[in-house]
């Protein structure tokens, strides 16, 4: 089975894919540094490393790593709509990483808006969206990790998947 | 005290706090709950203050069943630069502040129409109105009410110390030995809770006011509607020739102090250091945050563009191939 992570890789999208990597390694290494833990565990003592222990610099840089993969996101959206629909379908563990990502996306933007000055949310709802926003990252990663290990890749070719299907 | 503002503006917001604290206990966004609370602010009248200590003591006294009582020993805790903060055997301690101490005084001996004076002034949690303890906690333990009151709430916080990292005054403070890190990984993760002035939310929602305000005897603070307090404050300046801290300090917060002499002289002449805030001007630490917030919407947009572009590059070239 030829996926998008295989062989056919175009220039853009390998270009993209580096972006989408390392946009998700900024918000996953700024987001676990919103914890005060890097300091703690001697990960700001190295050295180069000492921003991450400025809470203000890792959200700012946590807030631009999002800000790029919002934009890679609507972008692989419609792009898929428009143009992939007709040659690539979803692999089932797309769907899953969809779902994940969704939620990440989802608490993280209603994390932001309650961080807009005279925007309140209740305690509990901030408890809520601040655990599953972290829950829903570390299942992620998780996932993509073990996905990556089996080579499993988010697109197939249409064809070839309903062959495959059968 | 002078009702003015205070008695009967606070009673009829505190009833409405009252009335929000109730629909609040729904696990949704308040933004979307019908509530006209305002946000009320203290107005701080540094002329008025004797340094009696009487707003201090009745801190104590009404705050003290929210006290931490830690369980001892500690657990020991890894790697060993984390560092146990024990005020459980300093209680008494009132010349900063502590897990036990919200609220103190502080002493600036300045030049006051050329005589020198000693002015005193009560220090607390300034409670700003984009609070960037409530806004970076990352568990939400720390949060801002819809009446300008940010809270830390001792259940849920874990102890680590943001808050006070990224509070441009270092307000609050740390007990080791209490709270839900003992029943998460006690060795590797947290280190206590952090206490800090809470105005008195409790009392405020049952329309009592805030027991520094209450048992002063030089009606040195009142409590109001922020804008109402910011108008009297600048009453107060423009009678005096003063000066006024707060009202733009880290964006603006609800507790507006009104001073005869300037704040940066106060400022050089009070003791400073752990638990002892400088009166320093500071500028909106969640500003840059907020801009890049906003800046946000645009790249959804811009990807969205970018994918119909190529869209229609592509259909105008196969449509150019299909001609030829």
């Amino acid at each position: 089975m030829k996926t998008l992570n295989g062989t056919r890789l175009t220039a853009e999208n390998k270009a993209l894919r580096r972006v989408f990597i390392l946009a998700m390694a900024l918000t996953a290494f700024t987001g676990f540094g919103q914890m005060p833990i890097f300091k703690r565990y001697y990960i700001s003592d190295i050295p180069g490393m000492a921003w991450s222990a400025d809470f203000y610099a890792t959200h700012f840089l946590h807030y631009l790593g999002a800000s790029v993969l919002l934009g890679l996101f609507a972008y692989f959206i419609l792009d898929y709509i428009l143009t992939g629909k007709k040659h690539f379908q979803l692999t089932p563990t797309a769907y899953l990483r969809i779902i994940l990502m969704a939620g990440i996306v989802i608490t993280g933007i209603l994390r932001v808006f309650k961080n807009m000055p005279d925007v309140l949310f209740s305690p509990a709802f901030t408890v809520f969206i601040d655990i599953s926003h972290l829950g829903f990252a570390m299942v992620y990663l998780f996932t993509a990790l073990v996905l990556v290990l089996m080579k499993r890749g988010w697109l197939v070719e249409a064809d070839r998947y309903r062959v495959d299907s059968v | 005290m002078d009702g003015k503002i205070s008695r009967r503006s606070f009673i009829k917001g505190g009833l409405a706090v009252a009335g929000a604290a109730v629909a609040s206990s729904l696990p949704m966004p308040e933004a979307v709950k019908a509530s006209s609370v305002e946000e009320l602010g203290t107005l701080i009248d540094v002329r008025k203050c004797i340094g009696c200590g009487a707003c201090v003591e009745a801190c104590k006294d009404v705050n003290e069943p929210k006290f931490p009582e830690p369980k001892k020993p500690f657990p020991k805790m890894y790697p060993n630069r984390v560092k146990v903060s024990d005020w459980s055997d300093k209680r008494d301690v009132d010349d900063r502040l502590t897990p036990y101490n919200w609220l103190y005084i502080q002493e600036a001996t300045v030049t006051v129409n050329g005589k020198e004076e000693t002015l005193t002034l009560p220090r607390r949690c300034m409670h700003c109105q984009n609070p960037p303890c409530a806004d970076l906690c990352p568990w939400g333990a720390a949060y801002k009410l819809k009446n300008g009151i940010t809270r830390i709430n001792s259940d849920y916080c874990l102890g680590g110390s943001k808050c006070k990292n990224v509070c441009p005054w270092h307000i609050p403070q740390r007990q080791t030995g209490v709270g839900l890190y003992l029943d998460l990984l006690p060795a590797f993760a947290g280190n206590g809770v952090m206490y800090k002035c809470d105005r008195c939310y409790n009392r405020i929602s049952k329309g009592k006011l805030p027991a520094c305000i209450d048992v002063c005897p030089e009606d040195v603070q009142k409590i109001g509607p922020r804008d109402e307090i910011l108008k009297e404050a600048h009453a107060i300046q423009k009678e005096i020739g003063g000066y006024i801290y707060g009202e733009k300090e880290n964006g603006g917060t609800n507790t507006i102090y009104v001073s005869p002499v300037p704040f940066e002289d106060l400022n050089r002449a009070i003791s400073k250091g752990p638990g002892r805030p400088n009166l320093k001007p500071k500028k909106d630490s969640m500003a840059q945050a907020d801009n890049l917030a906003k800046a946000m919407v645009i790249a959804p947009i811009a990807g969205m563009a970018a994918a119909a572009a190529k869209f229609f590059v592509g259909a105008k070239k196969s449509m150019g191939s299909e001609d030829k």
